[in-house]
């Protein structure tokens, strides 16, 4: 087993993002998918990201591993990982993606390969020490002990018998655990999760989602969490950012998001969640129209056409501006208590 | 506006050198015309086999299935019904990608309806059934990769009414769309069921997703029916411990 994880003494952070922007060549030049995008992942921090498909979460995670298409994709701004600048240093990308940081991706029956053993493809996961990353490297003979050490820590019964197994004979909630197993294998410290439970059947998604949980906590690693419904990250989640057309739009502890969301976006996604206590009454709500394609963004704010308050000061595009302490918001009218607007908000110290 | 009965429906599949299994055991429901009911209950509870056993697909061991006057399974009513319509959970998986939305709609029209009205009377029709589900005749003309997960609902949607079905069976039909959109596709179905007086199951994990929707709720666990009711009844006092089990596997913001 690798050694317990010791945080490090200091709070830099592991997961530094800095102005990130992706542009995809476009007919008519650059397309930019995520623009100047800024986060942080501390040690031991759980971070989500949150938008509706096409706001640049998953180009966002891909980043971090350099993994967008480098011929086609442009990517501006700094990633730090412990220090290392993983945009311009091939070499402590090739130590750090699949050791030090790894990936769970959507679709697990897509990430594994469909003709090789379970048993061969966590064996391939594990370091060799020719990587010159610290690792220690795990002996030809000890793989098979070490594959199912592996199996059993995502909590998969007869490890045995699995390690044989093709793919396509486990569940898709099966699956997923063994792409956690292979996450595991290079005791990574920041796990980068992009919506691990979408392609699963939707009743095995608590138990992968509790599963990670429970991971992350044992083993004291970061987690980047990618989903698109809000619901999934009470309880799971530290850190909240609102992505919409590759911008954050709102960010902060997750509870006090979820609790007095300031964006109309937000807002919006957290009404969006069915819940058990409107039940009976009939409600259902949507955020009208759709995500605007990232070549024809709007003018000003780029929410305004989908936001019920919109105004003529929307016609200028907002800043992410501080909210409180640790809350930020990109919005000309963010909503600061209960979804009231500001205007209507009565004055203090009356009910 | 046809009543659908299944009564005492018992499946079993055998497996190689471990017996019988009972996916389904002994399972009534009765959908009246213009319904909805929501069938609630994890993988392996029998709500897929269930399905298929409500569209002709799967010919149960025991039970009689009944749509209106016909009884399923008999010489009277050999072949799956059209009655009867399906959506599934992933839209996108369910269309032919190398049709294009009017290809696709069109084969039902000319196949399963056997209309030979000529090609301006079948886009007319095409176009129609695009506007009932709330998408633009342009969308004919696309791809189903062009599209959102949303709007690939939205044209199996279409797809299911093109048939001119009396039931609708909507299999987990928004939990591979985004939240923002969810609502919509269910306004949809409450909706159609309004306007077209469809009766409606509605196969779903989530029991907000089917309280917003439907008037009474079955629950099924390992092929049986454990429990029935509101929804509302359900969530505020669940009588199965399976019921409770259930709701506390929903990730809730409250």
């Amino acid at each position: 087993m690798p050694p317990a994880y010791q945080p490090p003494a200091s709070t830099a952070p592991l997961l530094e993002i800095g102005n990130l922007t992706i542009s995809f060549a476009g007919e008519a030049g650059w397309v930019p998918v995520v623009r100047s995008l800024s986060l942080t992942v501390a040690p031991g921090e759980r971070v989500a990201l949150i938008g509706e498909s096409g706001c640049g979460k998953s180009m966002t995670c891909l980043a971090v591993g350099r993994l967008p298409p480098t011929d086609q994709a442009c990517l501006g701004g700094r990633i730090r990982f412990e220090g290392a600048s993983l945009l311009d240093d091939p070499a402590a990308m090739a130590r750090l993606r699949g050791r030090r940081f790894a990936y769970v991706f959507q679709d697990p029956s897509a990430s594994l390969n469909p003709v090789m053993r379970i048993g061969d493809q966590l064996s391939e996961a594990m370091p060799t020490g020719h990587d010159d990353d610290g690792t220690p490297p795990v002996p030809r003979h000890a793989r098979h002990q070490r594959a199912m050490e592996l199996l059993a820590r995502v909590k998969l019964p007869d490890p045995a018998a699995l390690l044989r197994a093709y793919p396509c004979e486990l569940s898709g909630g099966m699956q997923q655990r063994v792409m956690l197993a292979m996450a595991l294998a290079g005791s990574p410290r920041l796990l980068i999760a992009d919506e691990p439970t979408t392609a699963l059947d939707v009743t095995t998604q608590a138990e992968v989602l509790n599963l990670i949980d429970s991971l992350v906590r044992e083993n004291g690693m970061s987690l980047l969490l990618v989903t698109h419904n809000l619901g999934l990250v009470a309880g799971r989640c530290d850190t909240l950012h609102v992505l919409y057309v590759g911008q954050v739009v709102e960010s902060g502890p997750v509870a006090a998001v979820l609790r007095h969301p300031a964006h109309p976006y937000t807002q919006g996604l957290l009404r969006a969640v069915p819940r058990l206590s409107s039940v009976g009454s009939g409600e259902l709500h949507d955020i009208p129209g759709t995500v605007p394609p990232p070549a024809q963004l709007p003018p000003g704010c780029t929410f305004a056409p989908r936001c019920p308050y919109r105004d003529t000061a929307c016609d200028e595009a907002p800043a992410l501006l501080p909210i409180d302490a640790q809350r930020h918001c990109r919005c000309h009218h963010p909503r600061l208590r209960h979804g009231v607007p500001p205007a209507a908000t009565p004055p203090e110290g009356q009910p | 506006m046809i009543p659908l009965v299944a009564e005492h429906i018992t499946v079993s599949f055998t497996r190689r050198g471990r017996g019988a299994f009972k996916a389904l055991d002994d399972v009534s429901l009765t959908l009246p015309p213009g319904s909805a009911v929501g069938l609630i209950g994890e993988s392996g509870s029998g709500k897929s086999t269930l399905a298929r056993v409500l569209l002709g697909l799967i010919r149960p061991d025991a039970g009689t299935v009944r749509i209106g006057e016909r009884t399923l399974f008999t010489p009277s009513y050999p072949r799956p019904a059209k009655e009867v319509q399906m959506i599934f959970q992933d839209a996108t998986g369910a269309l032919n990608p190398r049709q294009t939305v009017f290809a696709a709609l069109a084969e039902v029209l000319t196949v399963i309806r056997g209309l030979r009205d000529g090609r301006a009377a079948l886009a007319d029709r095409v176009t129609a059934l695009l506007e009932q589900v709330g998408l633009s005749a342009d969308t004919a003309a696309r791809y189903p990769r062009e599209l959102s997960g949303g709007q690939c609902q939205r044209v199996c949607i279409a797809r299911a009414l093109a048939v001119e079905p009396a039931i609708l069976i909507a299999d987990e039909p928004v939990s591979a769309l985004d939240v923002s959109v969810q609502a919509r596709i269910l306004r949809l179905l409450r909706d159609l069921r309004e306007q077209r007086g469809l009766s409606l199951l509605l196969v779903a994990h989530d029991l907000a997703v089917v309280g917003a929707v439907c008037e009474h709720a079955v629950v099924l666990q390992q092929g049986r029916v454990v429990e029935t009711g509101t929804p509302a009844e359900l969530f505020r006092n669940p009588q199965h411990p399976y019921t409770r089990r259930l709701l506390n596997a929903v990730p809730v913001l409250e």
